[in-house]
């Protein structure tokens, strides 16, 4: 039997990093967990993106703590504080750049961080933080809805770009940017950021929903894993912007299948991230994904997966204005757009 | 004295962290017990231990918390006996608990020493503050004592005490006045690891650890011995006592050469040719010192007597002490001894001057108890009094005796201020961050500046929207000020709405400054001054500023909090320092005070710093009063007549003014007084949204503070309503006719907005809409105020047409509990309230010292209330500790009598008639109705026996009401039940008597300051289990069970309130002791506790916190008495933990130890659950209990 992993050449570089293949295991909660880290190294990730640091939820719990020490101090002559002096200072950051160097020592694979920072002081000193802790890269997890009328998507896109700009001054690891769809002009703003430094584009962040709960009227959270549908919108954007962009692209959401990876390095993506799907079926199903890579190259007589990327990107298909019309009109006259 | 010497550091501490400073340093085992004002000593052992700070020898202390100060004692004594050196940290009750193991102690000649914060001892009341009661209760029990007068003696004297008790083998009293010196804020100089060194000798302490016992050389200790040798053994230790005086001189002297600071058994100070002089101890005798070297430096001859070592008292060397030329001596005692021939420092005088052979005229007094102010005008006043040739003796200073006129006149306007010493009042909200802020402010200025510095705090007796009042005194002379400041130089209002509610610039001086918070800016505000506010600003020409601290808060993130913005403000107008040095400094204990808890806290301070002064404005006065309102009355108009005259002025902080004669004589105080105190203390108050309402009771079931009622009436109560009083038809079968109405009590509500979050109602076309919603109070405060009033006079609503046990039906009974002074959103008044809906106008109640006895009891006024017929739960607080036993009592004596007239009403069938002689004694009072009834009956027998005119006809008039069942309450926090009174209330459940317990669970000793109780859950953090509590809480509630025969209920209103009341109604019906506990939000969890009942639901629903009954009557009926009312753990505890800052606090500092501790929580929950289902499914029958 034919080791398809001596002929096939499943590597590929992401923001300058080398690696084995193009499976990321992407940002989630099993991240936290140094061992769940091996084990993703083990079953055959090439890279490994941590659980965001989010400011935001560091100064809430500061702030937290704060105001529940302090309105339940001086209550009563005989109660005149109700919690004890804490004897170490909270963890901030310092858990999570803990955790960096811990994963650094476990594993040989690159660590990427992510970041999500809510001010621009804040985004700068952990992003400076991460690089010290030893990370490969750093993903920015920009994530921000705008809900005030007043603020324009051009301010939004400024705010974005200001960012990258002010963070690459500052840090010399590679940078990607996580982006949501919403953009106007996705195609230019990608370019945007390509001119501000970014290494990377991951497309894209899957934003929190807040669904209804009918019986107690009350808005709930909402974690409802990805399926392979939301890959066409990925897929679409990255054949859309390869070639037009210098900076790599990551596909994450919607990856569950080899032939789902495979789509993305068509489109012209350098790497597949997943998540969902690690969830679901478990971090050994990496090792199954590889193989399954292996076997559908080798069937269909792929030497490398460097050969397909970008092989199905908007510049590369016959069709083109595939990428440019909404899917009815396709339907309605699809010999007219060839 | 001398001067201090210079290498030592200048640090600003409170006497409690003075004491405990040297006691953690020279010790290895600290056995405590919380109690106020000490409890800060046992807090900051454990702190500096937890910390890993060694002591003297390098090792870090052991502090452990006991279950009470009787078990801190015993560990002590052993710790002692087995060779360690040990100390406690106690007072008042606490100290009373010792006294057994003190006379032990002594007997065997330990070297210890014992820090007291001396504090009064419950009499006819409980009182936390401070007099030497407690100490002169211990003074026979052998241990030396010794007495410091204010934060530096403090630990100059601690220091003293534990290096003295080494060579003399006596153990050692070491006290300072609570309060007054232990929560003293002064800047001191610290002694350092050499002079303690320097001071404790290794040689003693070997010595120390020779007399120990151990199985390596053997020796019994501990024997009992009969009449032939008890006595002599007794006066062997004669000689101990004898050498000690001289040992603490000795030491003293040692201590003034390492140190610089000389102390004597007796310091005198004062003209060398004084004929008038006062002998005293503590605090008090710095008061005296400032107006001594007042009254000499004005040409007078009067002198004062410092006593520092009480016992054993050196007669020679007081007399030695007393100049020769000294005529008359004042005697004061900080405490009272009813019936003796004077109190004790009186007599031990006296005997020194008899057996020295010195005739002088002496006089003693009381003075300062329970925190009385003593101040240079009482101390004068006592000079004057020596100076009469004819001085009255027993004498009181401080108060006016119009019964026994023991009392002396004074004239409060003396002053001894020194001009050069700047006097600032501030008045905050307590939590709002004030005194922390002042608390930093004197700590800049006395290590920022060569000044002299001094701070203390003052609280009101509320829990929600208490006003806390710091007074901050700083110059460049010593200060011995030890007393209020009644002068300012500065004043400062942190509450806008306090300028309604108190007379805070009646202690203004002519020309002070006034900074007050206000949303209006300087050109608006004069408008919204009270009159007497405008009156005083203009009379008095005070320089006035205002800042809208909250605008500023609002900006930089703050929040509501104002603390350091008005902090700022303070610097800067007092330039006490340069502006940018102070702005500097306070950034600096900014970091220093919130650097722990996150980089954020620290950045937004700095921006409430640096935006707080853009904002200050001076205003320019008017020179004529416009306003045309004032300070709202203390109480209405329409207050009974002891309300006005009594409770009113103390609510009007007039009551040092009330004379002996307004007090009542043995602490018997009328009930429903909480009702007059309008204290308008919530910003939104809820409103009743009728078309909405479903009226389902649940927001009036968890009101903590029953603002909240409702009636079901006939429509003929409307005539006369005012305009906007609401009423709807009700939503009552049986009631359709009738009108509702629920109707919130605008000025007594605190605005925790429980009911919101409670209320089961959401507007369809806006969901965040509820059937109640929060309001702004004040455009509405007179309308709803009036709408209140008219609603109390529309009659209640018949019981007897209501289910009890229907939440919907229970809303409708009139709460006999109101308007406590509980934290606003309190967990714990509910359950009470509830109990007295139901059971009201029977029941007695015995409760435990705690939160419950405080929001219970503590003066003004109190909430236990009454109904129209004039019944109501009489209360009554007897200790922490006896509680259950207490209680007990009660039942004992109600069955006693009960029994006694069912013989009187048999013995009296004559009079009474056979059939009404039946239907009493064969009455059926196992509901309501039959109670009813019986009451009935009793007053028809005492209509017929009011004629009668027999001894025994009398007697059973005496005792005839305790024919009618009465319910007899025993309530408590977990502190109690759980560890001090635990013992009692395991025999009380024992003794199957008819009583009802209520545990009122917050799990936490919630009024002391949040110490771990054997309630706290394992993970939380609570003081001494600052790393999170190592191990899993009791389940008294099993313990409990294990009897068989006690009726047990574990409750949490927001996941079951009917099964809070079907408990409650069970309770109480079951013929035999019962015991619920009530899982209780508290403050002390760190969380918002609007959301305190949603807390309670995850507590349940986690599996936390299993809802069950056990009820030893089923078993009967040969079923399974123990029903698991709640359902299989549905969500994961962490879900439900980790909203309170109890736990989140160890994930943010420690989050390894977090997650290994809630690992073992959740295995807690699981194992807990497996138990109580199995126990729910067991097949009990009848014959299986057999």
């Amino acid at each position: 039997m034919i080791d398809l992993s001596k002929t096939i050449d499943l590597s590929t570089t992401y923001l300058g990093l080398k690696l084995r293949n193009p499976l990321v295991a992407s940002s989630s909660p099993m991240c936290e967990d140094v061992g769940n880290i091996r084990r993703m190294e083990d079953a055959g990730a090439a890279a490994v993106v941590l659980h965001s640091l989010f400011e935001e939820q560091i100064e809430i719990e500061s702030d937290e703590l704060d105001r529940f020490i302090t309105e339940t101090s001086s209550i009563s002559s005989e109660a005149q504080t109700n919690f004890p002096e804490l004897n170490t200072p909270v963890r901030s950051a310092d858990g999570y750049l803990e955790h960096i160097a811990n994963c650094k020592k476990a594993v040989k694979i690159p660590v990427i961080a992510s970041l999500n920072g809510t001010t621009k002081g804040g985004w700068l000193r952990y992003a400076k933080q991460i690089q010290q802790a030893g990370a490969d890269a750093l993903e920015l997890n920009i994530y921000y809805i705008p809900t005030d009328a007043n603020i324009t998507g051009e301010q939004v896109e400024r705010q974005y770009i200001e960012l990258v700009e002010a963070i690459r001054a500052e840090v010399r690891i590679p940078l990607a940017v996580k982006l949501g769809p919403y953009f106007s002009s996705l195609a230019n703003m990608g370019r945007k950021l390509d001119a501000a430094g970014a290494d990377g584009l991951v497309l894209f962040n899957r934003f929190y929903q807040p669904d209804y709960d009918l019986e107690a009227l009350e808005v709930v959270p909402n974690l409802i894993l990805s399926n392979s549908h939301e890959l066409l919108l990925r897929l679409h954007w990255i054949a859309v912007l390869y070639g037009s962009i210098k900076a790599d692209m990551a596909l994450t959401g919607g990856v569950h299948s080899a032939t789902d990876v495979i789509k993305a390095m068509m489109a012209g993506a350098k790497v597949a991230m997943m998540t969902s799907a690690l969830l679901k079926r478990g971090i050994s199903y990496l090792d199954t994904l590889c193989t399954e890579l292996l076997v559908w190259m080798g069937e269909h007589e792929y030497d490398s997966i460097k050969q397909m990327q970008g092989s199905m990107s908007r510049n590369s298909v016959p069709q083109p204005k595939a990428f440019e019309r909404a899917n009815y009109v396709k339907v309605l006259s699809s010999y007219a757009m060839r | 004295m001398s001067s201090t010497t210079a290498n030592r550091p200048k640090v600003l501490v409170d006497g409690n962290e003075a004491a405990a400073y040297v006691a953690h340093k020279v010790s290895e085992v600290i056995a405590i017990y919380p109690i106020t004002p000490s409890s800060n000593m046992g807090e900051w052992a454990d702190q500096w231990s937890s910390e890993n700070r060694p002591n003297i020898w390098g090792t870090v202390p052991t502090v452990i918390e006991m279950q009470s100060e009787g078990g801190a004692a015993g560990a002590l004594h052993g710790a002692l006996q087995a060779g360690s050196l040990a100390t406690t940290f106690t007072a008042s009750q606490g100290l009373l608990l010792m006294i057994p193991n003190m006379y032990k102690i002594s007997g065997e000649l330990t070297s210890t020493v014992f820090h007291i914060a001396a504090r009064a001892l419950a009499a006819q009341a409980l009182s936390i503050f401070g007099d030497h009661s407690d100490v002169m209760a211990a003074r026979s029990a052998g241990f030396a004592m010794l007495s410091s007068g204010s934060v530096q003696e403090v630990m100059d004297i601690a220091l003293i005490a534990h290096a003295a008790t080494l060579e003399a083998r006596v153990p050692f009293l070491h006290f300072f006045d609570g309060f007054r010196t232990s929560h003293e804020v002064a800047k001191i100089e610290q002694l350092t690891d050499e002079d303690l060194r320097a001071m404790i000798d290794d040689n003693l302490v070997h010595a120390h650890r020779a007399r120990a016992l151990s199985p390596d050389r053997p020796v019994i200790r501990g024997t009992a011995q009969n009449p032939d040798v008890y006595f002599q053994a007794r006066e062997a230790i004669n000689p101990f006592y004898l050498a000690t005086p001289t040992i603490v001189q000795n030491t003293m002297d040692k201590f003034a050469r390492i140190v610089g600071r000389q102390y004597r058994l007796f310091d005198y100070v004062g003209a060398p040719d004084a004929e008038r002089v006062l002998v005293m101890m503590g605090s008090g005798s710095e008061v005296a010192h400032e107006c001594v070297e007042a009254l000499n430096a004005k040409g007078e001859k009067v002198g004062l007597l410092k006593v520092r070592l009480f016992r054993p008292f050196a007669i020679e060397k007081f007399v030695e002490a007393l100049p020769a030329s000294v005529k008359s001596i004042a005697v004061l005692d900080r405490t009272k001894e009813p019936g003796a021939t004077g109190e004790p420092l009186y007599t031990e005088v006296l005997t020194a001057l008899v057996e020295m052979d010195v005739k002088k005229k002496v006089i003693g007094g009381r003075y300062g108890l329970a925190s009385k102010e003593f101040t240079p005008a009482m101390v004068k006043g006592v000079f004057d009094e020596l100076a009469k040739p004819k001085a009255k003796n027993h004498f009181t200073i401080g108060i006016v005796d119009d019964v026994t006129h023991t009392s002396l006149d004074y004239d409060p306007e003396f002053s001894t201020e020194v001009p050069s010493t700047v006097r600032a009042l501030f008045f905050g909200l307590g939590a709002d961050g004030t005194v922390g802020a002042n608390k930093n402010s004197i700590k800049i200025i006395g290590e920022e500046t060569e000044n002299y510095a001094q701070g203390y705090f003052v609280y009101d007796s509320k829990k929600s929207g208490a006003i806390t009042t710091s007074h901050l005194r700083f110059g460049p002379t010593p200060l011995r000020s030890s007393y209020l400041i009644a002068k300012a130089s500065f004043i400062a209002c942190h509450q806008f709405s306090f300028l309604e509610r108190i007379d805070m610039l009646k202690a203004a001086a002519p020309g002070a400054t006034f900074l007050l918070n206000s949303i209006y800016g300087p050109e608006e505000v004069w408008d919204h001054l009270p009159r007497t506010v405008q009156r005083e600003i203009i009379e008095k020409k005070l320089k006035f500023y205002v800042i809208d601290g909250y605008r500023v808060a609002g900006d930089t993130g703050m929040g509501g909090r104002i603390n350091t913005i008005m902090q700022t403000c303070f610097f800067a107008i007092s330039g006490v320092l340069p502006r940018e040095e102070a702005i500097a400094a306070i950034k600096h204990t900014i970091e220093k005070t919130y650097g722990k808890r996150g980089e954020s806290v620290v950045k937004k301070n700095f921006a409430a710093v640096d935006e707080a002064l853009a904002h200050l404005h001076q205003v320019n006065v008017p020179a004529a009063v416009t306003a045309q309102f004032d300070i709202r009355p203390a109480v209405p108009a329409a207050a009974p007549e002891f309300v006005q005259k009594v409770l009113g002025r103390i609510i009007a902080g007039e009551g040092d003014n009330l004379p002996v004669s307004a007090m009542p004589i043995d602490g018997t105080f009328p009930s429903a007084t909480a009702q007059w105190e309008k204290r308008n203390i919530a910003l939104e108050i809820p409103v009743w949204d009728q078309e909405l309402c479903i009226q389902c009771g649940k927001c009036i079931l968890v009101c903590p503070h029953s603002v909240i009622r409702a009636k079901v009436y006939d429509e003929k109560h409307l005539a006369g309503a005012p305009a906007t009083f609401k009423a709807v038809p009700a939503r009552w079968k049986d009631m359709k006719d009738k009108k509702y109405t629920l109707q919130v009590a605008p000025e007594d509500c605190t605005g925790c907005t429980l009911c919101v979050e409670f209320c089961p109602v959401k507007d369809k076309t806006q969901v965040k809409r509820r059937a109640i919603n929060m309001v702004a109070q004040p455009p509405i405060r007179e309308t709803e105020a009036a709408n209140w009033d008219f609603f109390l006079g529309i009659p209640e609503t018949e019981r007897a047409a209501l289910s009890m046990s229907q939440v919907k039906d229970v809303q409708l009974l009139r709460p006999l509990f109101e308007f406590s002074g509980a934290c606003s959103g309190c967990g714990e008044t509910p359950y009470v309230k509830l109990m007295t809906q139901l059971f009201g106008d029977r029941m007695y109640i015995g409760n435990a010292t705690g939160c419950s006895s405080i929001y219970g009891g503590n003066l003004p006024t109190t909430p236990y209330c009454i109904n129209a017929e004039g019944r109501g739960p009489t209360w009554s607080n007897s200790l922490f500790e006896d509680n259950a036993e207490f209680g007990l009592g009660m039942r004992l004596a109600v069955d006693a009598q009960n029994q006694y007239a069912r013989e009187l009403v048999t013995r009296l069938s004559g009079v009474l008639g056979d059939e009404l002689v039946e239907a009493i004694l064969k009455a059926d009072q196992s509901t309501e109705p039959g109670i009813f009834v019986q009451r009935d009956r009793v007053k028809i027998l005492r209509e017929k026996l009011a004629g009668a005119g027999s001894r025994e006809a009398s007697d059973l008039l005496a005792v005839a009401d305790a024919l009618v069942k009465k319910s007899v309450w025993i309530l408590g926090g977990d502190g109690w039940a759980y560890d001090i009174g635990y013992g009692g209330l395991d025999h009380v459940l024992a003794s199957g008597r008819n009583v009802n317990v209520l545990v009122l669970d917050t799990e936490v000793y919630s009024n002391t300051g949040g110490q771990a109780s054997k309630a706290t859950p394992r993970g939380a953090v609570a003081k001494f289990a600052a790393g999170g509590k190592p191990v899993g809480k009791k389940d008294l509630a099993m313990m409990a069970v294990s009897y068989g025969s006690v009726y047990v209920a574990r409750v949490a209103m927001g996941a079951g309130d009917m099964h809070t009341v079907k408990a409650f109604l069970e309770a109480e019906a079951y013929h035999g002791p019962s015991i619920i506990i009530a899982y209780s939000h508290c403050i002390a969890h760190g969380y918002d506790l609007a959301h305190g009942m949603d807390q309670q639901k995850l507590a349940v629903s986690t599996g936390y916190w299993p809802l069950f009954r056990y009820n030893p009557d089923l078993v009967a009926q040969g079923k399974n008495p123990f029903q698991l009312d709640s359902k299989a753990p549905s969500a994961a505890l962490k879900d439900f933990i980790y909203n309170e800052t109890r736990y989140t606090m160890l994930v943010k500092s420690n989050p390894e130890e977090a997650k290994k501790l809630l690992t073992l929580a959740q295995q807690d929950v699981n194992q807990q659950w497996k138990l109580y289902d199995y126990m729910a499914h067991e097949p009990a029958t009848a014959e299986v209990k057999k």
